[in-house]
């Protein structure tokens, strides 16, 4: 007797790839990791500290929220020690330990857990953190030192180590003290909204000065995003469409009124436009999936992002552009579903 | 609440209904609009819970009183022009005690009058007991609604401002949450009791009685 011959029926896909969730992130974690190591070089043991302390809260805080729901740890799959380094990126060097704390457990907690972890929340959890701490502390988050301080391997600045629920010290006088010729430490972003000034163009790409911590290179910044773009782990038409369309409009501005509005290379590399836009915006749960929406989604964060900053109250405006873009990911990748191939034309699929 | 099949409720039942079963605040969740404006500090909160038990327990006497003689189709005016009395009352009594807690709770003493709980109570409860038990049910209910609002009170003014009553809790080098006594901190705080109080309640579930989640809460 012939076996009758088998069929083996199975539903799409069928190409199988190599890639994970713990993959992808493990892979976003190096990426960081040069952004990482170029703080510590620029702003010394005080970053350091700061970031190990957010990363370690967020580590817990996931753990936490494991224990309460009774599901299986998630820490292997690298994403609270994303958010944690993000997190930590978009905080001044000097940010007192005990508001990363803060910082690192509402991330975690309001911006993620709450939403039922990884995949499920609406918002960037780093951004969610930064937010908490920018509305419940917002003198030590517009604190700044400036970059390359010397001592900065040897000391702490002193806000750093600010006992737990205490108002960080004032640093002016620290800062003059370490500093020759007595620069304030403002960043770029905040010399141009209230002086009128605009950093040098060498400064900003290379990152000497002062921003948050990891904020500082934009060209540092886009090399990583490249290697994961170039990867496949980011989608690098977001990154496209809020850096063109932000460019776009600083020019248009700038043509029209060149003594008011700044050279549009300032506002690429000044604040946290860049960071923002490679390792934020392209958070996979909480940006559209559809190819239009993509290009929509980046456009209304940079577009937001140049507006807020040109005519809102606040010197940066990435965080609140890209909170908003996460808010309307559901909304436009409803509008913007495709055409099912062969339904005909006009009909909702 | 007479649920077919159960013992009908004792006057402590009634009492305890508003503080814990039928908390106005964490279980039902009504009258949001005062719970997160006014209860930037402790005592804004215990002046605020005050005034609306005192407005709860006049209308549900007076609801109460009338509620044979009071038209099906004109009650709800009705219990509005009596809930209105007596907020206008409680309005010139706090005036007449305390200027600065008059002015730190502004507009929303007035606005009692449009809680969502009194008009709910005159509804459901004080128009269909007699004024006794009417009354121990909205005393229990004011309890309840003070207590919710002192724990967000209490919460929010301790990160807010590091004091408890105006005492000073960390001494003077205390760095404010300034979110706190804004209106996303009355947010964040209320969700927090929720949170804890839901995650008590599914943890040891009650034998008999299905969960009522706070789902079914409506808009205050």
């Amino acid at each position: 007797m012939t076996q009758p011959l088998r069929l083996e029926l199975r539903t799409a896909p069928h190409v199988v790839k190599g890639t994970s969730v713990e993959r992808i992130m493990f892979h976003v974690v190096l990426a960081l990791l040069p952004i990482c190591a170029f703080a510590v070089w620029q702003y010394g043991l005080s970053a350091l500290a700061l970031m190990l302390t957010v990363v370690a809260t967020c580590l817990l805080t996931e753990r936490l929220f494991n224990r309460l729901s009774s599901t299986a740890s998630t820490l292997s799959d690298w994403s609270a020690t994303i958010t944690g380094l993000l997190l930590a990126l978009t905080l001044p060097p000097s940010f007192p330990l005990w508001m990363g704390v803060v910082a690192g457990f509402a991330a975690i907690a309001l911006g993620k857990a709450l939403f039922g972890g990884i995949g499920y929340n609406v918002f960037n959890p780093a951004l969610v953190g930064r937010a908490f701490v920018q509305a419940a502390f917002p003198v030590a988050i517009t604190t700044w030192v400036p970059a390359q301080f010397p001592g900065r391997f040897s000391e702490f600045v002193p806000t750093t180590l600010t006992a737990p629920l205490m108002i960080p010290p004032d640093i002016t006088a620290w800062v003059k003290g370490h500093v020759v010729d007595g620069f304030t430490g403002a960043t770029p972003l905040a010399r141009w909204k209230f002086e009128n000034q605009v950093a040098d163009f060498g400064d900003m790409l290379s990152g000497v000065s002062a921003a948050s911590v990891g904020e500082t290179s934009a060209l540092l910044v886009l090399v990583c995003g490249l290697y994961l773009a170039a990867r496949r782990f980011l989608d690098w038409r977001i990154p496209a469409a809020i850096l063109g369309s932000a460019l776009l409009l600083a020019l248009l501005f700038h043509l029209f009124d060149p003594t008011r509005f700044p050279p549009p290379y300032f506002v690429l590399l000044s604040g946290g436009l860049v960071l923002g836009a490679v390792f934020m915006a392209t958070d996979m749960a909480t940006s559209p999936v559809t190819p239009l929406g993509v290009w929509i989604y980046g456009i209304l964060i940079g577009v937001t992002t140049v507006m807020i900053r040109y005519f809102g109250g606040l010197t940066e405006g990435i965080m609140y552009a890209i909170l908003l873009g996460n808010a309307l990911t559901p909304l436009i990748d409803q509008v913007t579903q495709p055409r099912v191939f062969g339904a005909g034309k006009g009909k909702k699929a | 609440m007479v649920i077919p099949g159960q013992t009908p409720p004792t006057n402590l039942d009634e009492f305890l209904e508003g503080i814990w079963k039928q908390n106005p605040v964490f279980v039902m969740v009504l009258g949001l609009c005062p719970a997160l404006a006014v209860t930037v500090s402790a005592v804004n909160a215990l002046a605020m819970g005050a005034a609306t038990t005192f407005v709860l327990l006049g209308s549900a006497l007076l609801v109460s009183l009338m509620r044979r003689i009071v038209p099906r189709e004109v009650r709800i005016a009705t219990y509005i022009v009596i809930i209105a009395t007596f907020v206008t009352i409680v309005d010139y009594l706090i005036a007449a005690i305390s200027l600065e807690l008059y002015e730190a709770l502004g507009a929303f003493i007035q606005l009692i009058v449009v809680n969502c709980m009194i008009l709910g109570r005159a509804e459901a409860h004080a128009s269909k007991f007699a004024p006794g038990r009417a009354l121990i049910n909205a005393l229990g209910m004011g309890i309840g609604f003070s207590i919710g609002l002192f724990a967000l009170g209490s919460v929010r003014e301790i990160l807010g401002a590091g004091t408890l009553f105006g005492v000073p809790l960390f001494g003077p080098d205390f760095q404010p949450w300034v979110v706190m006594v804004l209106p996303p901190g009355g947010f964040f705080v209320l969700g927090a009791w929720l949170l804890l109080f839901n995650w008590w309640r599914n943890r040891k579930p009650a034998p008999r009685e299905p969960v009522v989640a706070a789902g079914e809460a409506s808009h205050g």
